[in-house]
């Protein structure tokens, strides 16, 4: 079996935030108590859309020793492949759902003397949970947090309301601007920086970071990668002996499953290594878009994470 | 089924033994006529009942007296147990597995009562009743890892995760197979793993980490270890070499049989929920070659792994020098036919020793 260990979930709460962005809250369904976790943790949601089953990771922003109820923020993503269009559109309060034990790929470093917290739009999410699990150890945080605008900024006043002291908050579109330079050069000794954002400020934070010589293993980052859509292609599966097709609004991932071909996965959001599948024969070009692999891997051809990644061209065989 | 306790010794008069029933669940580490390191891992999601598989924490006839030498080791020399700063979270994490595992895998033995973070738990066979608060180390005797693995069977070693790596940041470590808690502290999954022989070469180490760093939550795993050790000790460890190093040159051809312990690791892999660590649970499980010989697919298996086995591992392992003497009387067990596959002893399908 791929994947993390399962959970059955009822939806018993549906709270929408802003324009953009809803809340959903799980309880389980034989009324036990769901598992503890530690802040950073992600749960992957199983949605059954028509004939297509839909597996998207979202962080978990709920109080990690809060073993009652699981929350979880989305944010409509309009031109995705559908995900959080289904969680917005079809999910009801009532209704029973799959969700995976909670999996962590941006854990908090433990020895750190001070975590300091970049977060943009709804990358805010994950750091509701750390920042519950800090608290109750008395730990020694700091959060800037970038919004678009005052109406899009979630969770804002309840931050702000609480922690007031750690809690900095800049709008986009009233020009304010996290001034990195300085903030990473005041901080104290034993610090740890982490991040979770857009593409465009992880790479951003990670450079500054870099240039400002901060040793890499200070910076932690966690990027919400969805697989995109793309051009159909055809892909040979050489252990299982097949040729099956990949549409355009489903990943190569997907596409496995759906033929019934036990591929493995974990966070289905290429930041694991788990779905590493080697290239037997290619002719065309591949779309990497996974933290995995290391450029020169991605410039080899030797390997896909088909949890995101693409390919375009007439031939690619898989050691599948 | 209830568990009758030996009253037995892992040191000076040894008196340690293994009753009928724990030689036939004893954990056989060789599943085909030959041996060599792997990447052996499966999920560790119960086996067999009654074999060593069946509970995520086994506990055997050697518990009560296994707690009482860890006791003694512990009071000789503090530094088997240290716990870095950032660890004590993965103590809870580890205190609460094993309170939680322990009492719902042996109701008869262990009860965890929880009100809120008012926790009882309830250990009959070492007459513990004792009431703490969860996540308050005030409440407690020893540190959360400490005061747990004073209970439980085995090593543990916690690992921080981070940087994609493993790193030896805590542990409980009094029964284990030559290394040292105090030199590891602190090393990473690479760098304690050094003085293996063969299994960097084969690529073996990068890819059991994969393994171990996708552990999750709910889904724990386990592999099988060994070596060898004459007399029943528990602690072999290099801080006390110079104790039982000199008792391998002991050995006679009169006295192998049961002096000579097959030593297994029934080792696991659990990731724990709140501090995202990963505990590595290390039962040791001793058996003497003549309690072994009284199964004829074990005693057929033993000679021919023993003989076969690459100069290197046996070096590795501490008792290359005695090989000839234990081939000697092994071969006296070894009838030519051939074993079935698997590592369980098939006392009633295996045919009896031919010799
Ligand atoms: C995180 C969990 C693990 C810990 C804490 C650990 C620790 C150790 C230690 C301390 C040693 C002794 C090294 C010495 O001579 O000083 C050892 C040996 C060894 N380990 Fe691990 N180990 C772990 C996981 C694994 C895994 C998953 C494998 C899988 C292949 C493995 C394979 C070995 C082998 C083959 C040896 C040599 C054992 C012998 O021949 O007796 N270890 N390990
Ligand atoms: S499933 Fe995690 S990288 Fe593909």
């Amino acid at each position: 079996m791929s994947g993390a260990e399962k959970i059955a979930v009822k939806v018993t709460d549906i709270v929408p935030l802003n324009e953009l962005v809803t809340r959903f809250e799980f309880k389980r369904i034989d009324g036990g108590l769901l598992p503890t976790f530690s802040g950073g943790a992600h749960t992957v949601v199983e949605m059954q859309d028509g004939d297509i089953t839909r597996l998207n990771p979202y962080s978990l922003m709920s109080d990690p020793m809060d073993q009652t109820a699981y929350t979880i923020s989305v944010r409509r993503d309009d031109e995705g492949r559908g995900g959080s269009l289904f969680m917005h559109r079809n999910v009801k309060i009532g209704d029973e759902m799959t969700i995976s034990y909670p999996v962590n790929l941006f854990s908090l470093d433990l020895r750190a003397k001070k975590h300091l917290f970049l977060a943009g739009g709804i990358g805010i999410t994950p750091f509701l949970a750390q920042i519950k699990q800090l608290e109750r150890f008395n730990g020694n945080w700091e959060l800037h947090y970038a919004c678009r605008s005052e109406s899009l900024g979630s969770y804002v006043d309840e931050l702000r309301g609480h922690h007031p002291n750690e809690t900095h908050i800049y709008y986009d579109d009233q020009e304010q601007r996290i001034d990195l330079v300085n903030l990473l050069d005041g901080q104290p000794l034993g610090t740890h920086v982490y991040v979770c954002g857009p593409k465009g400020m992880i790479d951003w934070v990670r450079q500054t970071a870099e240039a400002e010589g901060w040793p890499r293993e200070a910076i932690h980052y966690e990027e919400f990668l969805a697989p995109q859509p793309g051009k159909p292609f055809e892909v040979k599966l050489a252990i299982s002996n097949k040729v099956i097709a990949v549409g355009e609004n489903e990943s190569l991932l997907e596409a496995m499953e759906r033929e019934g071909v036990d591929a493995p996965y974990l966070c289905r959001g290429g930041a694991c290594g788990q779905c590493e599948t080697r290239v037997l024969d290619y002719t065309g070009n591949f779309i990497h878009r996974d933290h995995w692999l290391e450029d020169d891997e991605h410039a080899s051809g030797e390997k896909i994470m088909p949890c995101v990644s693409r390919f375009e061209g007439k031939i690619l065989v898989l050691d599948r | 089924m209830t568990i009758q306790f030996n009253d037995e010794t892992f040191r000076d008069d040894y008196s340690f033994y293994n009753s009928e029933r724990a030689i036939k669940r004893f954990p056989f580490p060789f599943h085909e006529d030959s041996y060599m390191y792997s990447v052996n891992m499966e999920q560790h999601r119960g086996g067999p009942v009654d074999s060593v598989y069946e509970k995520r924490f086994d506990v055997d006839e050697h518990y009560v007296s296994e707690m009482k030498d860890r006791a003694l080791v512990l009071a000789d020399d503090p530094l088997r147990c240290q716990s870095l700063p950032h660890m004590t979270l993965a103590g809870w994490d580890l205190l609460e597995l094993i309170m939680v595992s322990k009492s719902e895998d042996y109701p008869d033995l262990f009860e965890l009562h929880r009100d809120g973070n008012t926790w009882r738990w309830v250990n009959k066979p070492m007459g513990i009743d004792h009431t703490f608060t969860f996540l308050d180390e005030a409440t407690l005797p020893y540190g959360p890892m400490e005061y747990i693995t004073r209970q439980a069977q085995g090593d543990f070693a916690v690992l921080d995760q981070r940087d994609d790596n493993l790193w030896m940041d805590a542990g409980m470590v009094t029964t284990q197979a030559d290394w040292s808690l105090d030199f590891d502290i602190g090393m990473n999954f690479f760098e304690w793993h050094a003085p293996v022989p063969l299994a960097h070469e084969k690529g073996i180490f990068i890819r059991a980490l994969k393994f171990l760093l996708n552990i999750q939550q709910g889904a724990p795993a386990r592999r099988l270890n060994w070596t060898m050790t004459v007399n029943p000790l528990l602690d072999t460890s290099p801080e006390n070499y110079h104790k039982w190093g000199i008792q391998k040159t002991t050995l006679t051809p009169e006295n192998l049989g049961a002096k000579q312990h097959l030593r297994v690791e029934l080792q696991t892999f659990f990731r724990l929920p709140r501090s995202n660590a990963l505990v590595f649970p290390i039962r040791c499980y001793l058996c003497s070659f003549q309690d072994l010989m009284t199964v004829p697919k074990w005693g057929r298996r033993l000679h021919r792994v023993i003989r076969d086995l690459p100069v290197e591992l046996a070096t590795y392992k501490g008792f290359i020098d005695n090989r000839p003497m234990m081939l000697d009387y092994l071969s006296q067990f070894d009838d030519g036919l051939p074993t079935s596959p698997g590592i369980w002893p098939d006392l009633d399908t295996e045919p009896a020793l031919q010799k």
